[in-house]
Order: C-alpha cells, then structure tokens, then sequence
C-alpha cells in the first residue's frame, strides 16, 4: 500500500515538474496592440499581436478584457495558435477597455501578455475602404446627370425598340374591350429592392392608362409599405390624367405577407376574376412559374418583367413578352419619353460602355501579367 | 394528437393539388386558410417582433423617464411612421409622403452602391480571374475563359437602350441572347429538378407519412 502511494506521489511530483518547466519556457505575446476597428460604427475593438514561433509551445490563445472599474473577463472561445488578430464585437460602444492576451499551452499552463493601453470603439463617418467604390459611383451619377441636362434642353434621345413594352398598350386595351380588369402583380420585394421601384414606376404608367380607358386596375401588396406607396402612385396618375374619380382605392390591398399564401390567394384571384390582362413586374421567388403558369391557364395576355435571373426561364417560358434584367429599370424611361428618365438612360449606357472597356483592356492587361485593373476592383470590393 | 396533426396536413395538401384539376370549394378552403393564418401570425411576429421592441418600449421608457436624452431620438422615426396614419383622413394624406420618401431614399442609397459592388465590379472581376493565371490553365479551360469574356461582351451589348441595334451591333446583342437562353435553359432545368424533389418530399409524406398511419 505504501509503495502504491509512494507511486503516486512520485508520478505526480514528476507530472507538476514537466509542466512548471514546460510553462516556464511559454514566452508571453508579444507587441499586443489594441485598435479601434476601423471603418466601423463603433461597435468593435481590434487585438492584434506578433505571431509565436512553431516551437514556442503556444497551443491556443485566450482574450481577456476589462471594462473601466470592472473585473477581468474572458472574451469568445480559446482561439488557435496561428492566430494574430482577434475582433472584439462585444464591446458597449464608447466604454473605455484594455486587454490582455493570455497564451495557453497543451498542458494548460498559462501566460498573460501586459496588459494594453485603454481603447474605446469610435464609430467613422466615412468608410475609406469604399473610396474607390464612392468615385465610381460619382462618375457613375455625373453621366447620368450630364445627360439629363442633356435630354432635357431638348436633344432627341434614341431608346431602341423593346417588344415586351410595345405590348402594354395591346394589353390593356384588350382588357378595356373585354371588360375585364387587368391585375398588377409587384413580387415579393420590399421597398428596398430595386425591381420593386423600377416596378412602381411602370406602375405609375399603366395606371394612367388605365384611367384614361377606365379600366379596373387590381394590385395585391404582399408588404404594406409597398402597398401605401403603390396607393400613392396609382392615385397620383388618375389625378395627372383627370380622372381622380376612377380612382378605386379598394383596389391596391393588402393580401398577405408570406410568400406562398401570396401565390395561393393571387392564383384565387387570377381564376376567379379572370383578368385579361397580368402584368407580373418586380422581383420574384419560387411562386414566378404558379402565378405565370396559372395565368397562362387562363389566358390573359401576360408581361412580365424581373431582375431575378433564376425566375426569368419560367416567365420567358409561361409568359407573352418578357423584360429581362434592365429591361426593366429601361421600361419607364420606354414608357413615359421623360426627359429625365431618357437621360438617365443614356447615362447607364455610357456606365456600360466603361465596364465593356474595364472588361476588354482587363483582360488584354491580365493576359501579358500586369493585374492593376483585377487589384482595383479587389479594393472596391 | 400527433396523427390528427398528419391528417390535416395530409387533408390540406390534398385540398391545395386539387387546383391541378380547377378550381374548387377545396382549394378555396385551403387558400382562405393559409391566408388569413399567414396575415395573424405575420401580426403576431410584427407586434412582438417590429412594435413592442421598436416603438412601445422607446415611447414607455420616455414617459417614464427611464431613457437617455440619446433615447428620445429613436421617437423620430416613430413619429415619421406615424404619418403613415395620415392617409386616414383626406385632409392630411399628403404627409405620408414625408416617410415613403425617406424609405426611398434610404433603400435606393443601401441598395444601389450594393449593386454596384455585387452585379457590376465582381462580376468584372470574376471574368478576367483566368486571365490572371493564363498561362496555367488548360486549353479547355482557356477555350472557358475566352467563351466567358465572348458571353459578358455580346449580352451586355443586347443591354444597351440608346443604340439601335442594326448592322454589327445587331449581330453581337443577337449573339448576347443566345448565351442568355443558354444560360436560362440550364437554370430552368436546374430548378425544375429542386421542384420535382419538393414534389417527392410532398409525395413520399402522403403515402408514407400519412397513408402509412392507416395501412
């Protein structure tokens, strides 16, 4: 028995002298540096510190911090030995920290960096990483501003013929002769989507159509917010075309805001109502092909339009016509003949024309080794 | 309780494929519910998840003095939301204006510079990546990259709306189109299989799921 414990304490002895050795050679990190995350709003810190050599020990790292007055804590989960950087997300913003960096090793044993200087999270008004972005964005809003005053002092500007817009007219005048209603349908998008605005603003002409003819112009919204402007929209072109009394208000409602009850309720309406004329204009999901394909069944002329590149097969295959991509952000410029929206038409195409060159002269550049162009965009990005 | 769970649902997609045929009191049933059951929750995620947190606990904790002088800024936008009541009276409608105009302005100004970066500068660099190692790639894949470039010029060709299209420019945007189709045909063949594997998900509940609680 003796000889057991004897064993025992031996093993032990032996076990502690490793590892009190083994800590003793664990060097702490070094040059720990602690910023403020930059480009940020505020909301983080950024530790960093020199990497430790191969042999060195280290097995992982461990981030501790302190708040003004308040205890040390650890932060987030032990981070492997390769690592340099660590972003503290954390963070109360304005709150003054400092760190510590403690180096783990695979026994367990530990040793702390000193501790750093104390850093508060500041958020930045101007993200520098985005400079390029931002002078392309200029010159980007200066073409289309330049050929708004362009258009607008009166000079001629060419849109070329686009036949799904053609047929806007055919559309709702064959409604107008039947009768029946035409249905408006914005997709799934919110106020934030693109398609969704492009989509208000053709909208915005076909409904002064349909005051002119008197048509019946149905629109269910799946979100509410796009409801009140479609609202706003559609009243403001019976008004500009002076039939304000047209104007149905009951008309443009709320259907509901999940996704397949939309389609579910929309294909109600499209068999039931039996319009003759869908316009299936926005952005759209997996409900593109039940609503153009039951639209389809019932044989209402169909013009669709999207920047949803997965749902444009099943509109180009259920549908009449089709705006593909810009198709749709050029149908209001098509439609209306504003100044302003041919301009800015034209303005988007000189964008192209610069994207066409980036692309030809990138790809002469890449070929003969010199990446400048490719390195440029990989800061913008 | 959990089979008459399965029935139901078994019983409502039954109601929803009945469609396939015509329309009938079945689907009319099935869609009037999945409708108005969406709107009630969709309310309920609102109130608790959009109203209490962002408007109801700003406005109590200004009241009871409980917020910050910072805090009273986060009655602004509540007061701009408000204005979307404007619209009940005929009078004052015109105010909704004021927040659909901001919404606007601050989607269009998050979205298009997202745009910008996404569809145009990393599509630009995803089609001269190749070129960049060049002299790695194999002949198939050098043949890829010439395609590639082939494909981006001819489409956005067709895309240009101040340009009549006759003469070479009708050739290269007629080019575009074809590689659109290309590309439309294999992304509807990809999302016709996703669908027929919802349809066998679908499928595979009724016989098993629910015809296996009966057999």
């Amino acid at each position: 028995m003796i000889k057991t414990t004897q064993w025992i304490v031996v093993t032990l002895v032996l076990c502690l002298s490793i590892s009190v050795a083994f800590s003793q050679g664990l060097a702490p990190p070094s040059n720990v540096t602690v910023v403020d995350t930059p480009n940020d709003d505020g909301s983080s810190i950024t530790i960093m510190w020199d990497a430790a050599a191969e042999d060195s020990g280290i097995s992982d790292y461990q981030i501790l911090r302190q708040i003004a007055d308040g205890d040390l804590e650890e932060v987030g989960e032990l981070l492997p030995a390769g690592t340099t950087t660590y972003v503290d997300s954390s963070i109360e913003k304005g709150s003054l920290y400092t760190y510590i960096v403690r180096a783990v090793s695979a026994t367990g044993a530990t040793v702390d960096s000193e501790q750093t200087a104390p850093v508060k999270g500041t958020g930045e008004w101007f993200h520098t990483g985005k400079a390029a972005l931002f002078i392309v964005m200029l010159l980007f809003s200066a073409a289309i501003v330049w050929n708004i005053y362009d258009a607008r002092s009166g000079k001629e500007i060419f849109v070329r013929r686009i036949p799904g817009l053609e047929a806007v007219d055919e559309a709702i005048g064959r409604a107008t002769e039947m009768g029946r209603s035409i249905l408006y349908v914005l997709g799934l998008g919110s106020i934030g989507r693109i398609a969704t605005i492009a989509s208000m603003t053709i909208l915005g002409q076909v409904a002064r159509r349909t005051a002119d003819y008197e048509t019946p112009l149905r629109v269910p919204c799946i979100d509410p917010i796009v409801l009140n402007v479609v609202r706003e929209v559609v009243k403001t072109s019976y008004v500009d075309e002076g039939h304000p009394d047209a104007y149905n208000e009951e008309d443009i409602f709320y259907l509901t805001g999940s996704q397949f009850a939309y389609a579910a309720g929309v294909d109600g309406m499209m068999v039931r109502e039996k319009p003759a004329a869908i316009f299936l204009q926005g952005s759209f999901a997996a409900e593109s092909l039940i609503l153009a394909e039951t639209g389809n069944s019932i044989g209402a002329i169909q013009i669709a339009g999207t920047d949803s590149e997965h749902q444009l097969p099943f509109f180009i295959a259920a549908c009449d016509y089709t705006l593909i991509g810009e198709e749709l952000y050029a149908a209001t410029a098509y439609l209306s003949k504003d100044p302003m929206f041919l301009g800015s038409l034209k303005g988007q195409d000189w964008g192209k024309v610069l994207i066409l060159g980036m692309i030809v002269f990138g790809v002469v550049l890449e070929s003969f080794g010199i990446s400048w162009i490719t390195a440029l965009l990989q800061q913008v990005n | 309780m959990a089979t008459l769970g399965i029935w139901i649902a078994a019983f409502l997609t039954i109601c929803i494929y009945s469609f396939l045929y015509r329309d009938n009191p079945f689907y009319r049933f099935a869609e009037h519910l999945l409708v108005g059951m969406s709107v009630g929750y969709i309310i309920v995620l609102t109130i608790y998840f959009g109203f209490i947190p962002y408007a109801w606990t700003p406005i109590k904790n200004a009241v009871t003095g409980e917020t910050s002088a910072l805090g009273f800024l986060t009655l602004i936008p509540i007061c701009m939301g408000l204005l979307f009541f404007a619209r009940l009276s005929d009078r004052h409608a015109w105010l909704i204006r004021y927040p659909i105009a901001i919404l606007m302005g601050i989607s269009s100004g998050i979205m298009i510079p997202n745009a910008l970066q996404t569809d145009i500068f990393a599509q630009i660099r995803g089609t001269l990546g190749p070129y960049s190692v060049i002299g790695t790639l194999s002949a198939f894949e050098i043949v890829g990259a010439i395609l590639m470039v082939v494909g981006v010029v001819c489409t956005l060709t067709y895309f240009f709306f101040s340009v009549e299209h006759r003469g070479p420019i009708a050739g290269i945007s007629k080019v575009g189109i074809a590689f659109l189709m290309i590309g439309f045909g294999s992304a509807f063949g990809n999302t016709v299989m996703g669908r027929v594997a919802l349809l066998i998900q679908r499928v595979d509940f009724l016989i098993n799921g629910w015809l296996g609680t009966i057999f």
